[in-house]
């Protein structure tokens, strides 16, 4: 088995008693990403020579004294659009494709005190706009367990790389889904924190108020880990909340005995898919066999929140990616004048997809449009945040699929964005009202995995990692994805 | 006289000295080399996040106290989103609808008149970099970008050009005052932007407005203010309409140049900036600012009128700026005279700092130098003839005035028998002048008098040599 395959524990273990270096866990990433991301395209940027370099430093660190921590050594995947000090950061976008920030995002600096070493940049949708990975402005992501299929996105490399066994664990951002909806796809564990739990310093705006850091990992275990080294408060963050971090590892105590769990109805009727529908209703089993109660609940504005999504997400992000005009950084394509300048940069290094979002968020917020529709989706998120406070004076967590489908064909919704955009209905209303939300592997259906996603009051990340651990436990692990099917 | 009031509302924007940007923690220190003074956060880069500097509020809401606003308990920043080469992140964190300051006013005086000049908001935001256009590059500097700046627009209550100067002055004075900026046009620390319009007398509904930028000085303002007065009196007179519309006033041809106009207008798409939580001020937080504001110009120069008698001119000069009214009234503290303080600052003190370039404080004349020779004059130590001998040394020297004094020898003569043989002597030497006086011409007795000032070399009182001149004299 893969070095990298094993726990976290195992890999401490034999690191301290010297059976293996840091060095070893470096190649058999180098190794794995040789072998498999021709055909996955996980990576945009792989730095050999950097992980190799801080690997030997770690190895000689700690030959001569101190324990090192659980992560460390560990190789990590960062979606490429957290700022990594001189390593290349695209966004996903040509306009970036020769970026280098001058400063590394504070979830890199947490991750590099904690000595885990950063093995590359991952393959992601353009500035984290998309569903399936497909909007990469460089390869699209093949999800391991069937190549002809999307990883789900926007987060499609960092799932797949950690599916695929390339890395240890790797970061990524989620919007409106974009953590749970591929580690859904991928059968990878993905958190998306409570808003403001994780700094968003260095990590390219998409929508402001709704991004959030979080980790993709094998097991559920990894996440409390990687999210205890991440969480907290940064001064560089106003919108990053001063709460006291808890021990998330001793909140895994496999009980959930007398758990309330809410079930919305709105999740697991119409559009969802009938084996993701029948594998949920199984995990429902089994937490209730384990000492949960299961009700069935309403959120009766969630029928609004891909439309109120869509309003929000591009209107902040017609602001965040104003900047990209080619004047200070990024790919400028010169023209007559000023205005020419901006208009060839923008128009040649964006996307369709980056250019369809940044349309409907300016129009959103323009003079005379402004209160129908940005003002009246900051409504409806109220409503459906106190749909959810509601909820939460009953039931401890909320749960439901993490997605309405399991990974879909390449191709095969590109020129349907309303299908695509719909695909996040279960995911969205978690960033809408700022709650944590895990997403935990939960049986394959036709071979591809499927997502539970669990939903908790803010700051709970406690609860959703102690629930999340126990349906771990008490079911069987998904095999390891073949990386078989075509790349079609 | 013109058939047309005139309307007038200003736009001031104006930059907070706090020591690093609103956003960032990089130095305001004007001056520095081009972008030398920036970092990843106020240049925009990808990922980064603004953090309020809460020294920019403290200011901020010392200025909306000075000039009597309402202070917001809720307040919160907004994004104004515009594409410009000077706007790293296209897009200025401004206050849109929940501004610092809200319902101020201050007063104004214009020809005697006194006026109250309301003021609708004050509201905090960051400034933009500094362009400079080459004849074929524009280059652009960083440092500026991020100062804190606050925005007080007036209301359209001004009537004249004479009083949106007056205006100005006095917020610049006020601002001046509060400490929270040095309020200079030259440095664009202080920046004018004005509103005009026309209406005929009794008509309520204001006419349509021109906005005029680039009013680099207050003499700019005025005479832009006046050339579009009559510009726009001009079209309504011939029947014309006026379009609204931004002018860029020339200061070298002195006219007005079409910026933009009302089509052109931006849409700034402003909406609440996620990135900074809302501001809530405490009513602990405004009382601590408040007691942090010093005495005001419009409060001290009435007190300088009432308990010190001083004329409204001389009250006007000194309380122009803080450290002057500050200087003044350590002087009076350190026992001199009201009136003789006013009438040395205002005079001989002023005369050498313009002369000399020098700020108040700079000088070697501190307010307690200042009173001892005020003392000494007023006591009869010395003339005024020596003071201008005493001062002229005290502010090369920083030497007290009794020192200086005792030195040079400068003691007046009061001493009656001294002074009497003097004028004894000078009497009996000029004979013609005892003969000119007693024909009734008093030039004579000036021509003695100066006599015994030469002989005494000055130093005799002049109020007693010239009383005993014409004892001396009616005795013969």
């Amino acid at each position: 088995m893969s070095l990298l395959r094993g726990s976290l524990q195992e890999i401490h273990s034999r690191l301290a008693k010297k059976e293996i270096t840091s060095v070893d866990l470096v190649q058999e990433s180098l190794k794995r990403i040789q072998e498999v991301d021709g055909d996955v395209r996980a990576f945009l940027l792989v730095d050999e020579e950097g992980a190799l370099k801080r690997a030997n430093e770690l190895d000689e660190k700690y030959s001569k004294e101190g324990t090192r921590g659980l992560l460390a050594s560990l190789p990590v995947g960062v979606k490429d659009n957290i700022c990594t000090e001189g390593l290349t950061t695209t966004c996903g976008s040509q306009l970036l494709a020769n970026y280098q920030p001058v400063y590394n995002a504070t979830v890199v600096e947490k991750l590099h005190n904690a000595d885990a070493i950063t093995i590359g940049k991952m393959n992601m949708d353009e500035f984290a706009m998309g569903s399936s990975n497909e909007n990469s402005s460089f390869s699209p992501v093949h999800n391991p367990w069937d190549l002809s299929t999307v990883p789900g996105g926007s987060s499609g490399g960092s799932a797949a790389a950690v599916a695929a066994g390339e890395v240890y664990f790797a970061l990524g951002s989620d919007t409106g889904g974009s953590i749970r909806q591929p580690a859904a796809f991928t059968g990878t564990v993905g958190l998306k924190p409570t808003y403001g739990l994780i700094s968003r310093y260095g990590l390219v705006a998409f929508a402001s108020s709704l991004d959030q850091i979080g980790p993709l990992t094998k097991n559920v275990e990894d996440s409390a880990y990687v999210l205890q080294a991440i969480a907290g408060h940064d001064r560089y963050d106003s919108t990053s909340a001063n709460v006291e971090i808890p021990d998330y590892l001793s909140a895994l105590t496999g009980d959930v005995k007398g758990l309330r769990v809410g079930v919305p109805k709105e999740m697991m009727g119409e559009g969802i898919d009938p084996g993701v529908k029948a594998l949920i209703q199984k995990s429902l089993d089994t937490l209730e066999s384990l000492g949960a109660t299961i009700e069935e609940v309403s959120l009766p504005h969630s029928e609004y929140a891909v439309a109120t999504y869509y309003l929000i997400a591009p209107a902040e992000a017609s602001s965040n990616l104003a900047r990209f005009d080619g004047v200070r950084y990024g790919a400028r394509k010169y023209g007559e004048n000023l205005i020419d300048l901006y208009h060839e940069t923008r128009s040649k290094g964006f996307g369709p997809e980056v250019k369809r979002r940044i349309m409907l968020g300016t129009y959103a917020l323009s003079s005379g449009y402004y209160d129908a529709y940005y003002k009246k989706a900051q409504q409806v998120r109220t409503l459906i945040a106190q749909d959810f406070e509601q909820l939460f004076a009953k039931y401890d967590v909320i749960m439901g699929p993490t997605t309405p489908t399991t990974a879909f064909k390449l191709n095969e919704r590109i020129d349907d964005p309303m299908t695509m955009y719909a695909n996040d209905m279960c995911t969205i209303p978690a960033n809408l009202a700022g709650l944590p939300g895990i997403s935990v592997p939960c049986g394959l259906s036709d071979g591809l995995p499927v997502g539970l996603q669990i939903i908790g009051k803010p700051f709970a990340e406690s609860t959703l990692l102690r629930v999340a651990h126990a349906f771990e436990q008490a079911t069987d692990r998904l095999p390891e994805p073949k990386l078989g099917g075509s790349r079609a | 006289m013109s058939k047309y009031e005139t309307v007038v509302g200003l736009e001031v924007h104006v930059e907070l000295h706090t020591k690093s940007k609103i956003f960032c923690g990089c130095s305001t220190t004007f001056g520095a080399a081009p972008n030398t003074q920036t970092c990843p956060i106020c240049l925009g880069h990808p990922g980064v996040l603004p953090v309020l500097n809460r020294e920019a509020v403290n200011f901020a809401m010392k200025a909306a106290m000075a000039l009597n606003c309402e202070i917001a308990t809720h307040s919160k920043f907004d994004r104004k989103n515009y594409f410009y080469p000077d706007c790293p992140k296209a897009y200025q964190i401004s206050q849109f609808d929940q501004p610092i300051g809200e319902n101020g006013w201050l007063e104004i005086e214009v020809d005697g008149v006194k006026k109250r000049i309301g003021i609708t908001r004050l509201h905090l935001e960051e400034d933009a970099g500094k362009l400079t256009h080459d004849d074929d590059a524009t280059l652009v500097d960083f440092n500026r970008v991020g100062m804190p700046l606050v925005e007080i627009v007036s209301e359209p209550d001004l009537r004249s050009p004479a009083e949106a100067k007056a205006y100005l002055e006095k917020l610049k004075s006020i601002i001046q005052y509060t400490g929270v900026s040095d309020v200079k046009l030259e440095e664009g620390s202080l920046r004018c932007d004005a509103n005009i319009s026309l209406r005929p007398y009794g008509q309520e509904k204001f006419g349509t407005r021109t906005e005029l930028k680039n009013l680099n000085s207050f003499r700019n303002i005025e005479r832009s203010l006046q050339y579009e007065e009559v510009r726009q009196a001009k079209a309504l007179d011939a029947g014309e309409t006026i379009t609204q519309q931004t002018l860029r006033w020339n200061e070298e041809t002195n006219e007005v140049k079409v910026m933009r106009s009302k089509e052109q207008a931006h849409d700034y798409r402003y909406f609440p900036e996620p990135d900074l939580v809302s501001l809530v001020i405490s009513d602990e937080w405004k009382e601590e600012i408040r007691s942090s504001i010093p005495e005001l110009p419009d409060s001290r120069k009435a007190c300088y009128i009432k308990d010190w008698g001083l004329s409204g001119y001389d009250a006007d000069q000194l309380t122009v700026t803080r450290n002057v009214a500050d200087y003044f009234e350590q002087t009076v503290q350190a026992g001199a005279d009201a009136k003789l303080a006013a009438n040395w600052i205002t005079g001989d003190l002023m005369g050498y700092l313009n002369s000399h370039n020098l700020e108040i404080h700079q000088s070697n004349v501190t307010p307690t130098l200042l009173a001892g020779m005020v003392d000494l004059l007023q006591k009869g130590t010395i003339s005024s003839k020596i003071a201008k001998t005493v001062f002229k040394e005290m502010v090369e020297t920083g030497k007290e005035a009794t020192k200086i004094v005792e030195e040079k020898g400068l003691v007046q003569i009061s001493d009656e028998g001294a002074i009497r043989s003097e004028v004894v002597k000078v009497i009996q030497a000029n004979p013609q002048s005892i003969d000119d006086f007693k024909n009734g011409k008093d030039r004579a007795l000036g021509f003695l008098v100066g006599q015994v000032m030469k002989a005494t070399k000055g130093k005799a009182n002049p109020q007693m040599v010239n009383e005993m001149i014409r004892e001396e004299l009616s005795k013969l």
